[in-house]
């Protein structure tokens, strides 16, 4: 038998596509909607780990991205009326263009320094948005519901987001494998392991830095647009929150960072023990003790996370498993 | 309308102190150990409801109590450091940033439980002291008497006794200090202990004269993350310094413009200051 290719994308693909059209077999909408919130964070887990698990550098505000590109692209549907993919077009370029700025000046900063310049970035943009009348302010915007009719009723627009998702998880996960097995992704790890040896090796440090930088911050910029599309409004505390984006650092760690199947992994395990403490009744009011407890035990025992630790177990899952 | 200013500037003041006391604890533990304490909003809130409960259910004095909070604080600190910190000191930031966020976790997802994030008040009150033609309620007053105090039991402590020194000396080179004898593990645990006394002590001041909930300590943490970079992070006498600044932006910016732009200019600064000036406003460049 032929040895299949690229063994490493193809099992993460298959498993998401896989998991990800259930939801259109049965038809179900709750299920649809827990399938979103899934898939939601796997592409924004994913593209979290090119610049956490593939470059070193621990942004605790990679949801900035998420809440740009959602505000702009909402303001591009709600008020200009704007079709939903040229909307998307702008939520990606928008948050592509500040990780480009951003990436000149804040990742110079290294270790501890970066992580709490991120989370300022973050509280910045939030304080900003409340500022701006054009973006509603303290309240944020609504969509008309009328909006929905373009795509022939909220029903089928729920799917369109749907599938939207869908797709741009799967494109995020080919970008990071592609990124993983590039002469580039190799200079990211070289910067990871130590940024000082990678400059002396002929790795032009802020370049990639900078290229990763942005990379990890289109797709968050698109699945805002996609979410609050979906929501119907948007305001600050629902776009930049702080929350949210460490819960993604535990996702990647869950599942193993610097691997492309580890976010994958942990953004499913997470939310379905999330949703799973949530409804139970002797946990679901201390959810989120439980949730920390689980974390501790993983960063102090398998601090590879699920993937990484089965990697180290044995070679032949280290030749299947990216 | 010059008294208005000079008695809202005062105001500002007083609370700027405790603001600082509370910076002082997550400036300490970086300073030791490199580590960036999570954690720390939460241990606020158990200061505020530690004293809270103290002094409603067994009607001890609110400075009673705190002297309690101060000793349970440093215990939980020691226990919060071997449990979750101490095998992770050597790692990648990475590893103590989400370890002493899972504390922060823990805790929060128990106090949500059981107190709800409904707010609460400690009834207290002290009157107020007039100063000339302006007054100052007295409750404000004491609580950042009690916070200077404190700041200068720490100075004592950290350049007059031994353990401080040996703090100290762990902070500026670990293995050296290890050839020399000094117990390093238990001087981190020590340092990481006074590091969340700091932060229990300042929550329990703020119950003094604001009304608390659960989730209140997270933006007296952001806050202290200001206020720590503005007075370079690992130096205790900067977070003073930088307390004072915040307090006059957040004093002063309010008279030129509206209020919700307080927080922009804040982080705003406090990105500038990491950029340019990583080693804070009054430290020296390594």
């Amino acid at each position: 038998m032929k040895r299949i290719r690229l063994p490493g994308l193809w099992i993460t693909l298959i498993l998401v596509i896989g998991v990800g059209v259930i939801p259109a077999i049965n038809g179900s909408a709750s299920l649809r909607e827990s399938m979103f919130t899934i898939l939601m964070s796997v592409a924004l887990a994913s593209s979290l780990n090119i610049i956490l698990g593939y470059t070193g550098y621990v942004s605790f505000g990679h949801i900035v991205f998420f809440g740009v590109g959602g505000y702009l692209g909402f303001y591009a549907i709600s008020q200009l009326g704007w079709n939903i993919l040229p909307a998307m077009l702008v939520g990606g370029l928008s948050a592509g263009i500040l990780a480009f700025l951003l990436g000149a000046t804040v990742l110079r900063l290294r270790g501890a320094y970066f992580a709490l310049a991120t989370i300022g970035i973050n509280e910045a943009m939030r304080a900003l948005v409340i500022n701006i009348p054009l973006l509603g302010g303290p309240v944020g915007m609504e969509m008309h519901f009328s909006e929905y009719k373009k795509y022939g009723g909220p029903m089928q627009a729920l799917w369109m987001v749907y599938w939207g998702v869908l797709i741009v998880t799967v494109v995020t996960i080919i970008v990071s494998y592609y990124v993983k097995k590039s002469k580039f992704g190799l200079g990211l790890m070289a910067i990871r392991e130590d940024e000082d040896a990678a400059e002396v090796m002929g790795v032009v440090a802020p370049r990639a830095k900078t290229w990763a930088y942005v990379l990890s911050a289109i797709f968050p910029g698109i699945i805002g647009v996609l979410f609050f599309f979906k929501n119907g409004n948007i305001e600050p505390g629902d776009a930049f929150r702080l929350q949210f984006s460490i819960e993604l650092i535990v996702m990647v760690m869950l599942g193993g960072a610097g691997t492309v199947l580890g976010p994958v992994i942990g953004s499913g395990l997470y939310q379905q023990l999330r949703k799973a403490l949530l409804t139970s009744p002797i946990f679901k009011n201390i959810q989120l003790a439980v949730a920390g407890f689980l974390l501790l035990l993983i960063i102090l025992f398998i601090p590879a996370g699920a993937v990484g630790w089965l990697r180290a177990k044995s070679v032949k899952l280290r030749r299947v498993l990216e | 309308m010059g008294e208005v200013l000079i008695t809202s500037a005062l105001d500002g003041l007083l609370i700027d102190v405790i603001y600082g006391l509370a910076a002082m604890g997550l400036t300490l533990i970086f300073g030791v150990m490199d580590v960036i304490n999570l954690a720390h909003g939460p241990l606020i809130a158990v200061g505020m409801f530690g004293v809270y409960l103290l002094f409603t259910f067994l009607g001890l004095n609110p400075f009673v109590a705190l002297l309690i909070m101060a000793v349970i604080g440093l215990l939980l600190g020691f226990f919060i450091y071997f449990v979750a910190v101490n095998r992770v000191i050597d790692a990648p930031p990475l590893s103590s940033l989400l370890s002493t966020f899972s504390v922060n976790m823990m805790i929060i997802g128990v106090g949500t439980a059981l107190l709800t994030t409904s707010s609460y008040n400690v009834e207290y009150s002290l009157g107020s002291f007039e100063f000339g033609f302006f007054r100052v309620p007295g409750a404000r007053l004491m609580a950042a008497l009690a916070a200077l105090a404190v700041t200068g039991l720490l100075y004592l402590f950290m350049y007059r006794t031994r353990p401080g020194k040996y703090i100290r000396a762990v902070a500026d080179n670990r293995s050296s200090a290890e050839l020399m004898g000094i117990p390093s593990t238990r001087i981190l645990a020590l340092a990481f202990g006074i590091g969340v006394m700091l932060a229990v002590v300042a929550g329990g001041l703020i119950a003094t004269i604001l009304p608390i909930n659960i989730l209140a300590g997270g933006s007296f943490e952001l806050k202290s993350f200001v206020i720590v970079v503005l007075g370079g992070l690992g130096n205790p006498l900067g977070a003073l310094l930088g307390g004072l600044i915040l307090g006059l932006i957040e004093g002063l910016v309010p008279v030129v413009m509206k209020t919700t732009w307080v927080p922009v200019i804040e982080y705003v600064l406090f990105i500038l200051i990491l950029l340019v000036r990583p080693q804070g406003l009054l430290g020296v460049k390594k």
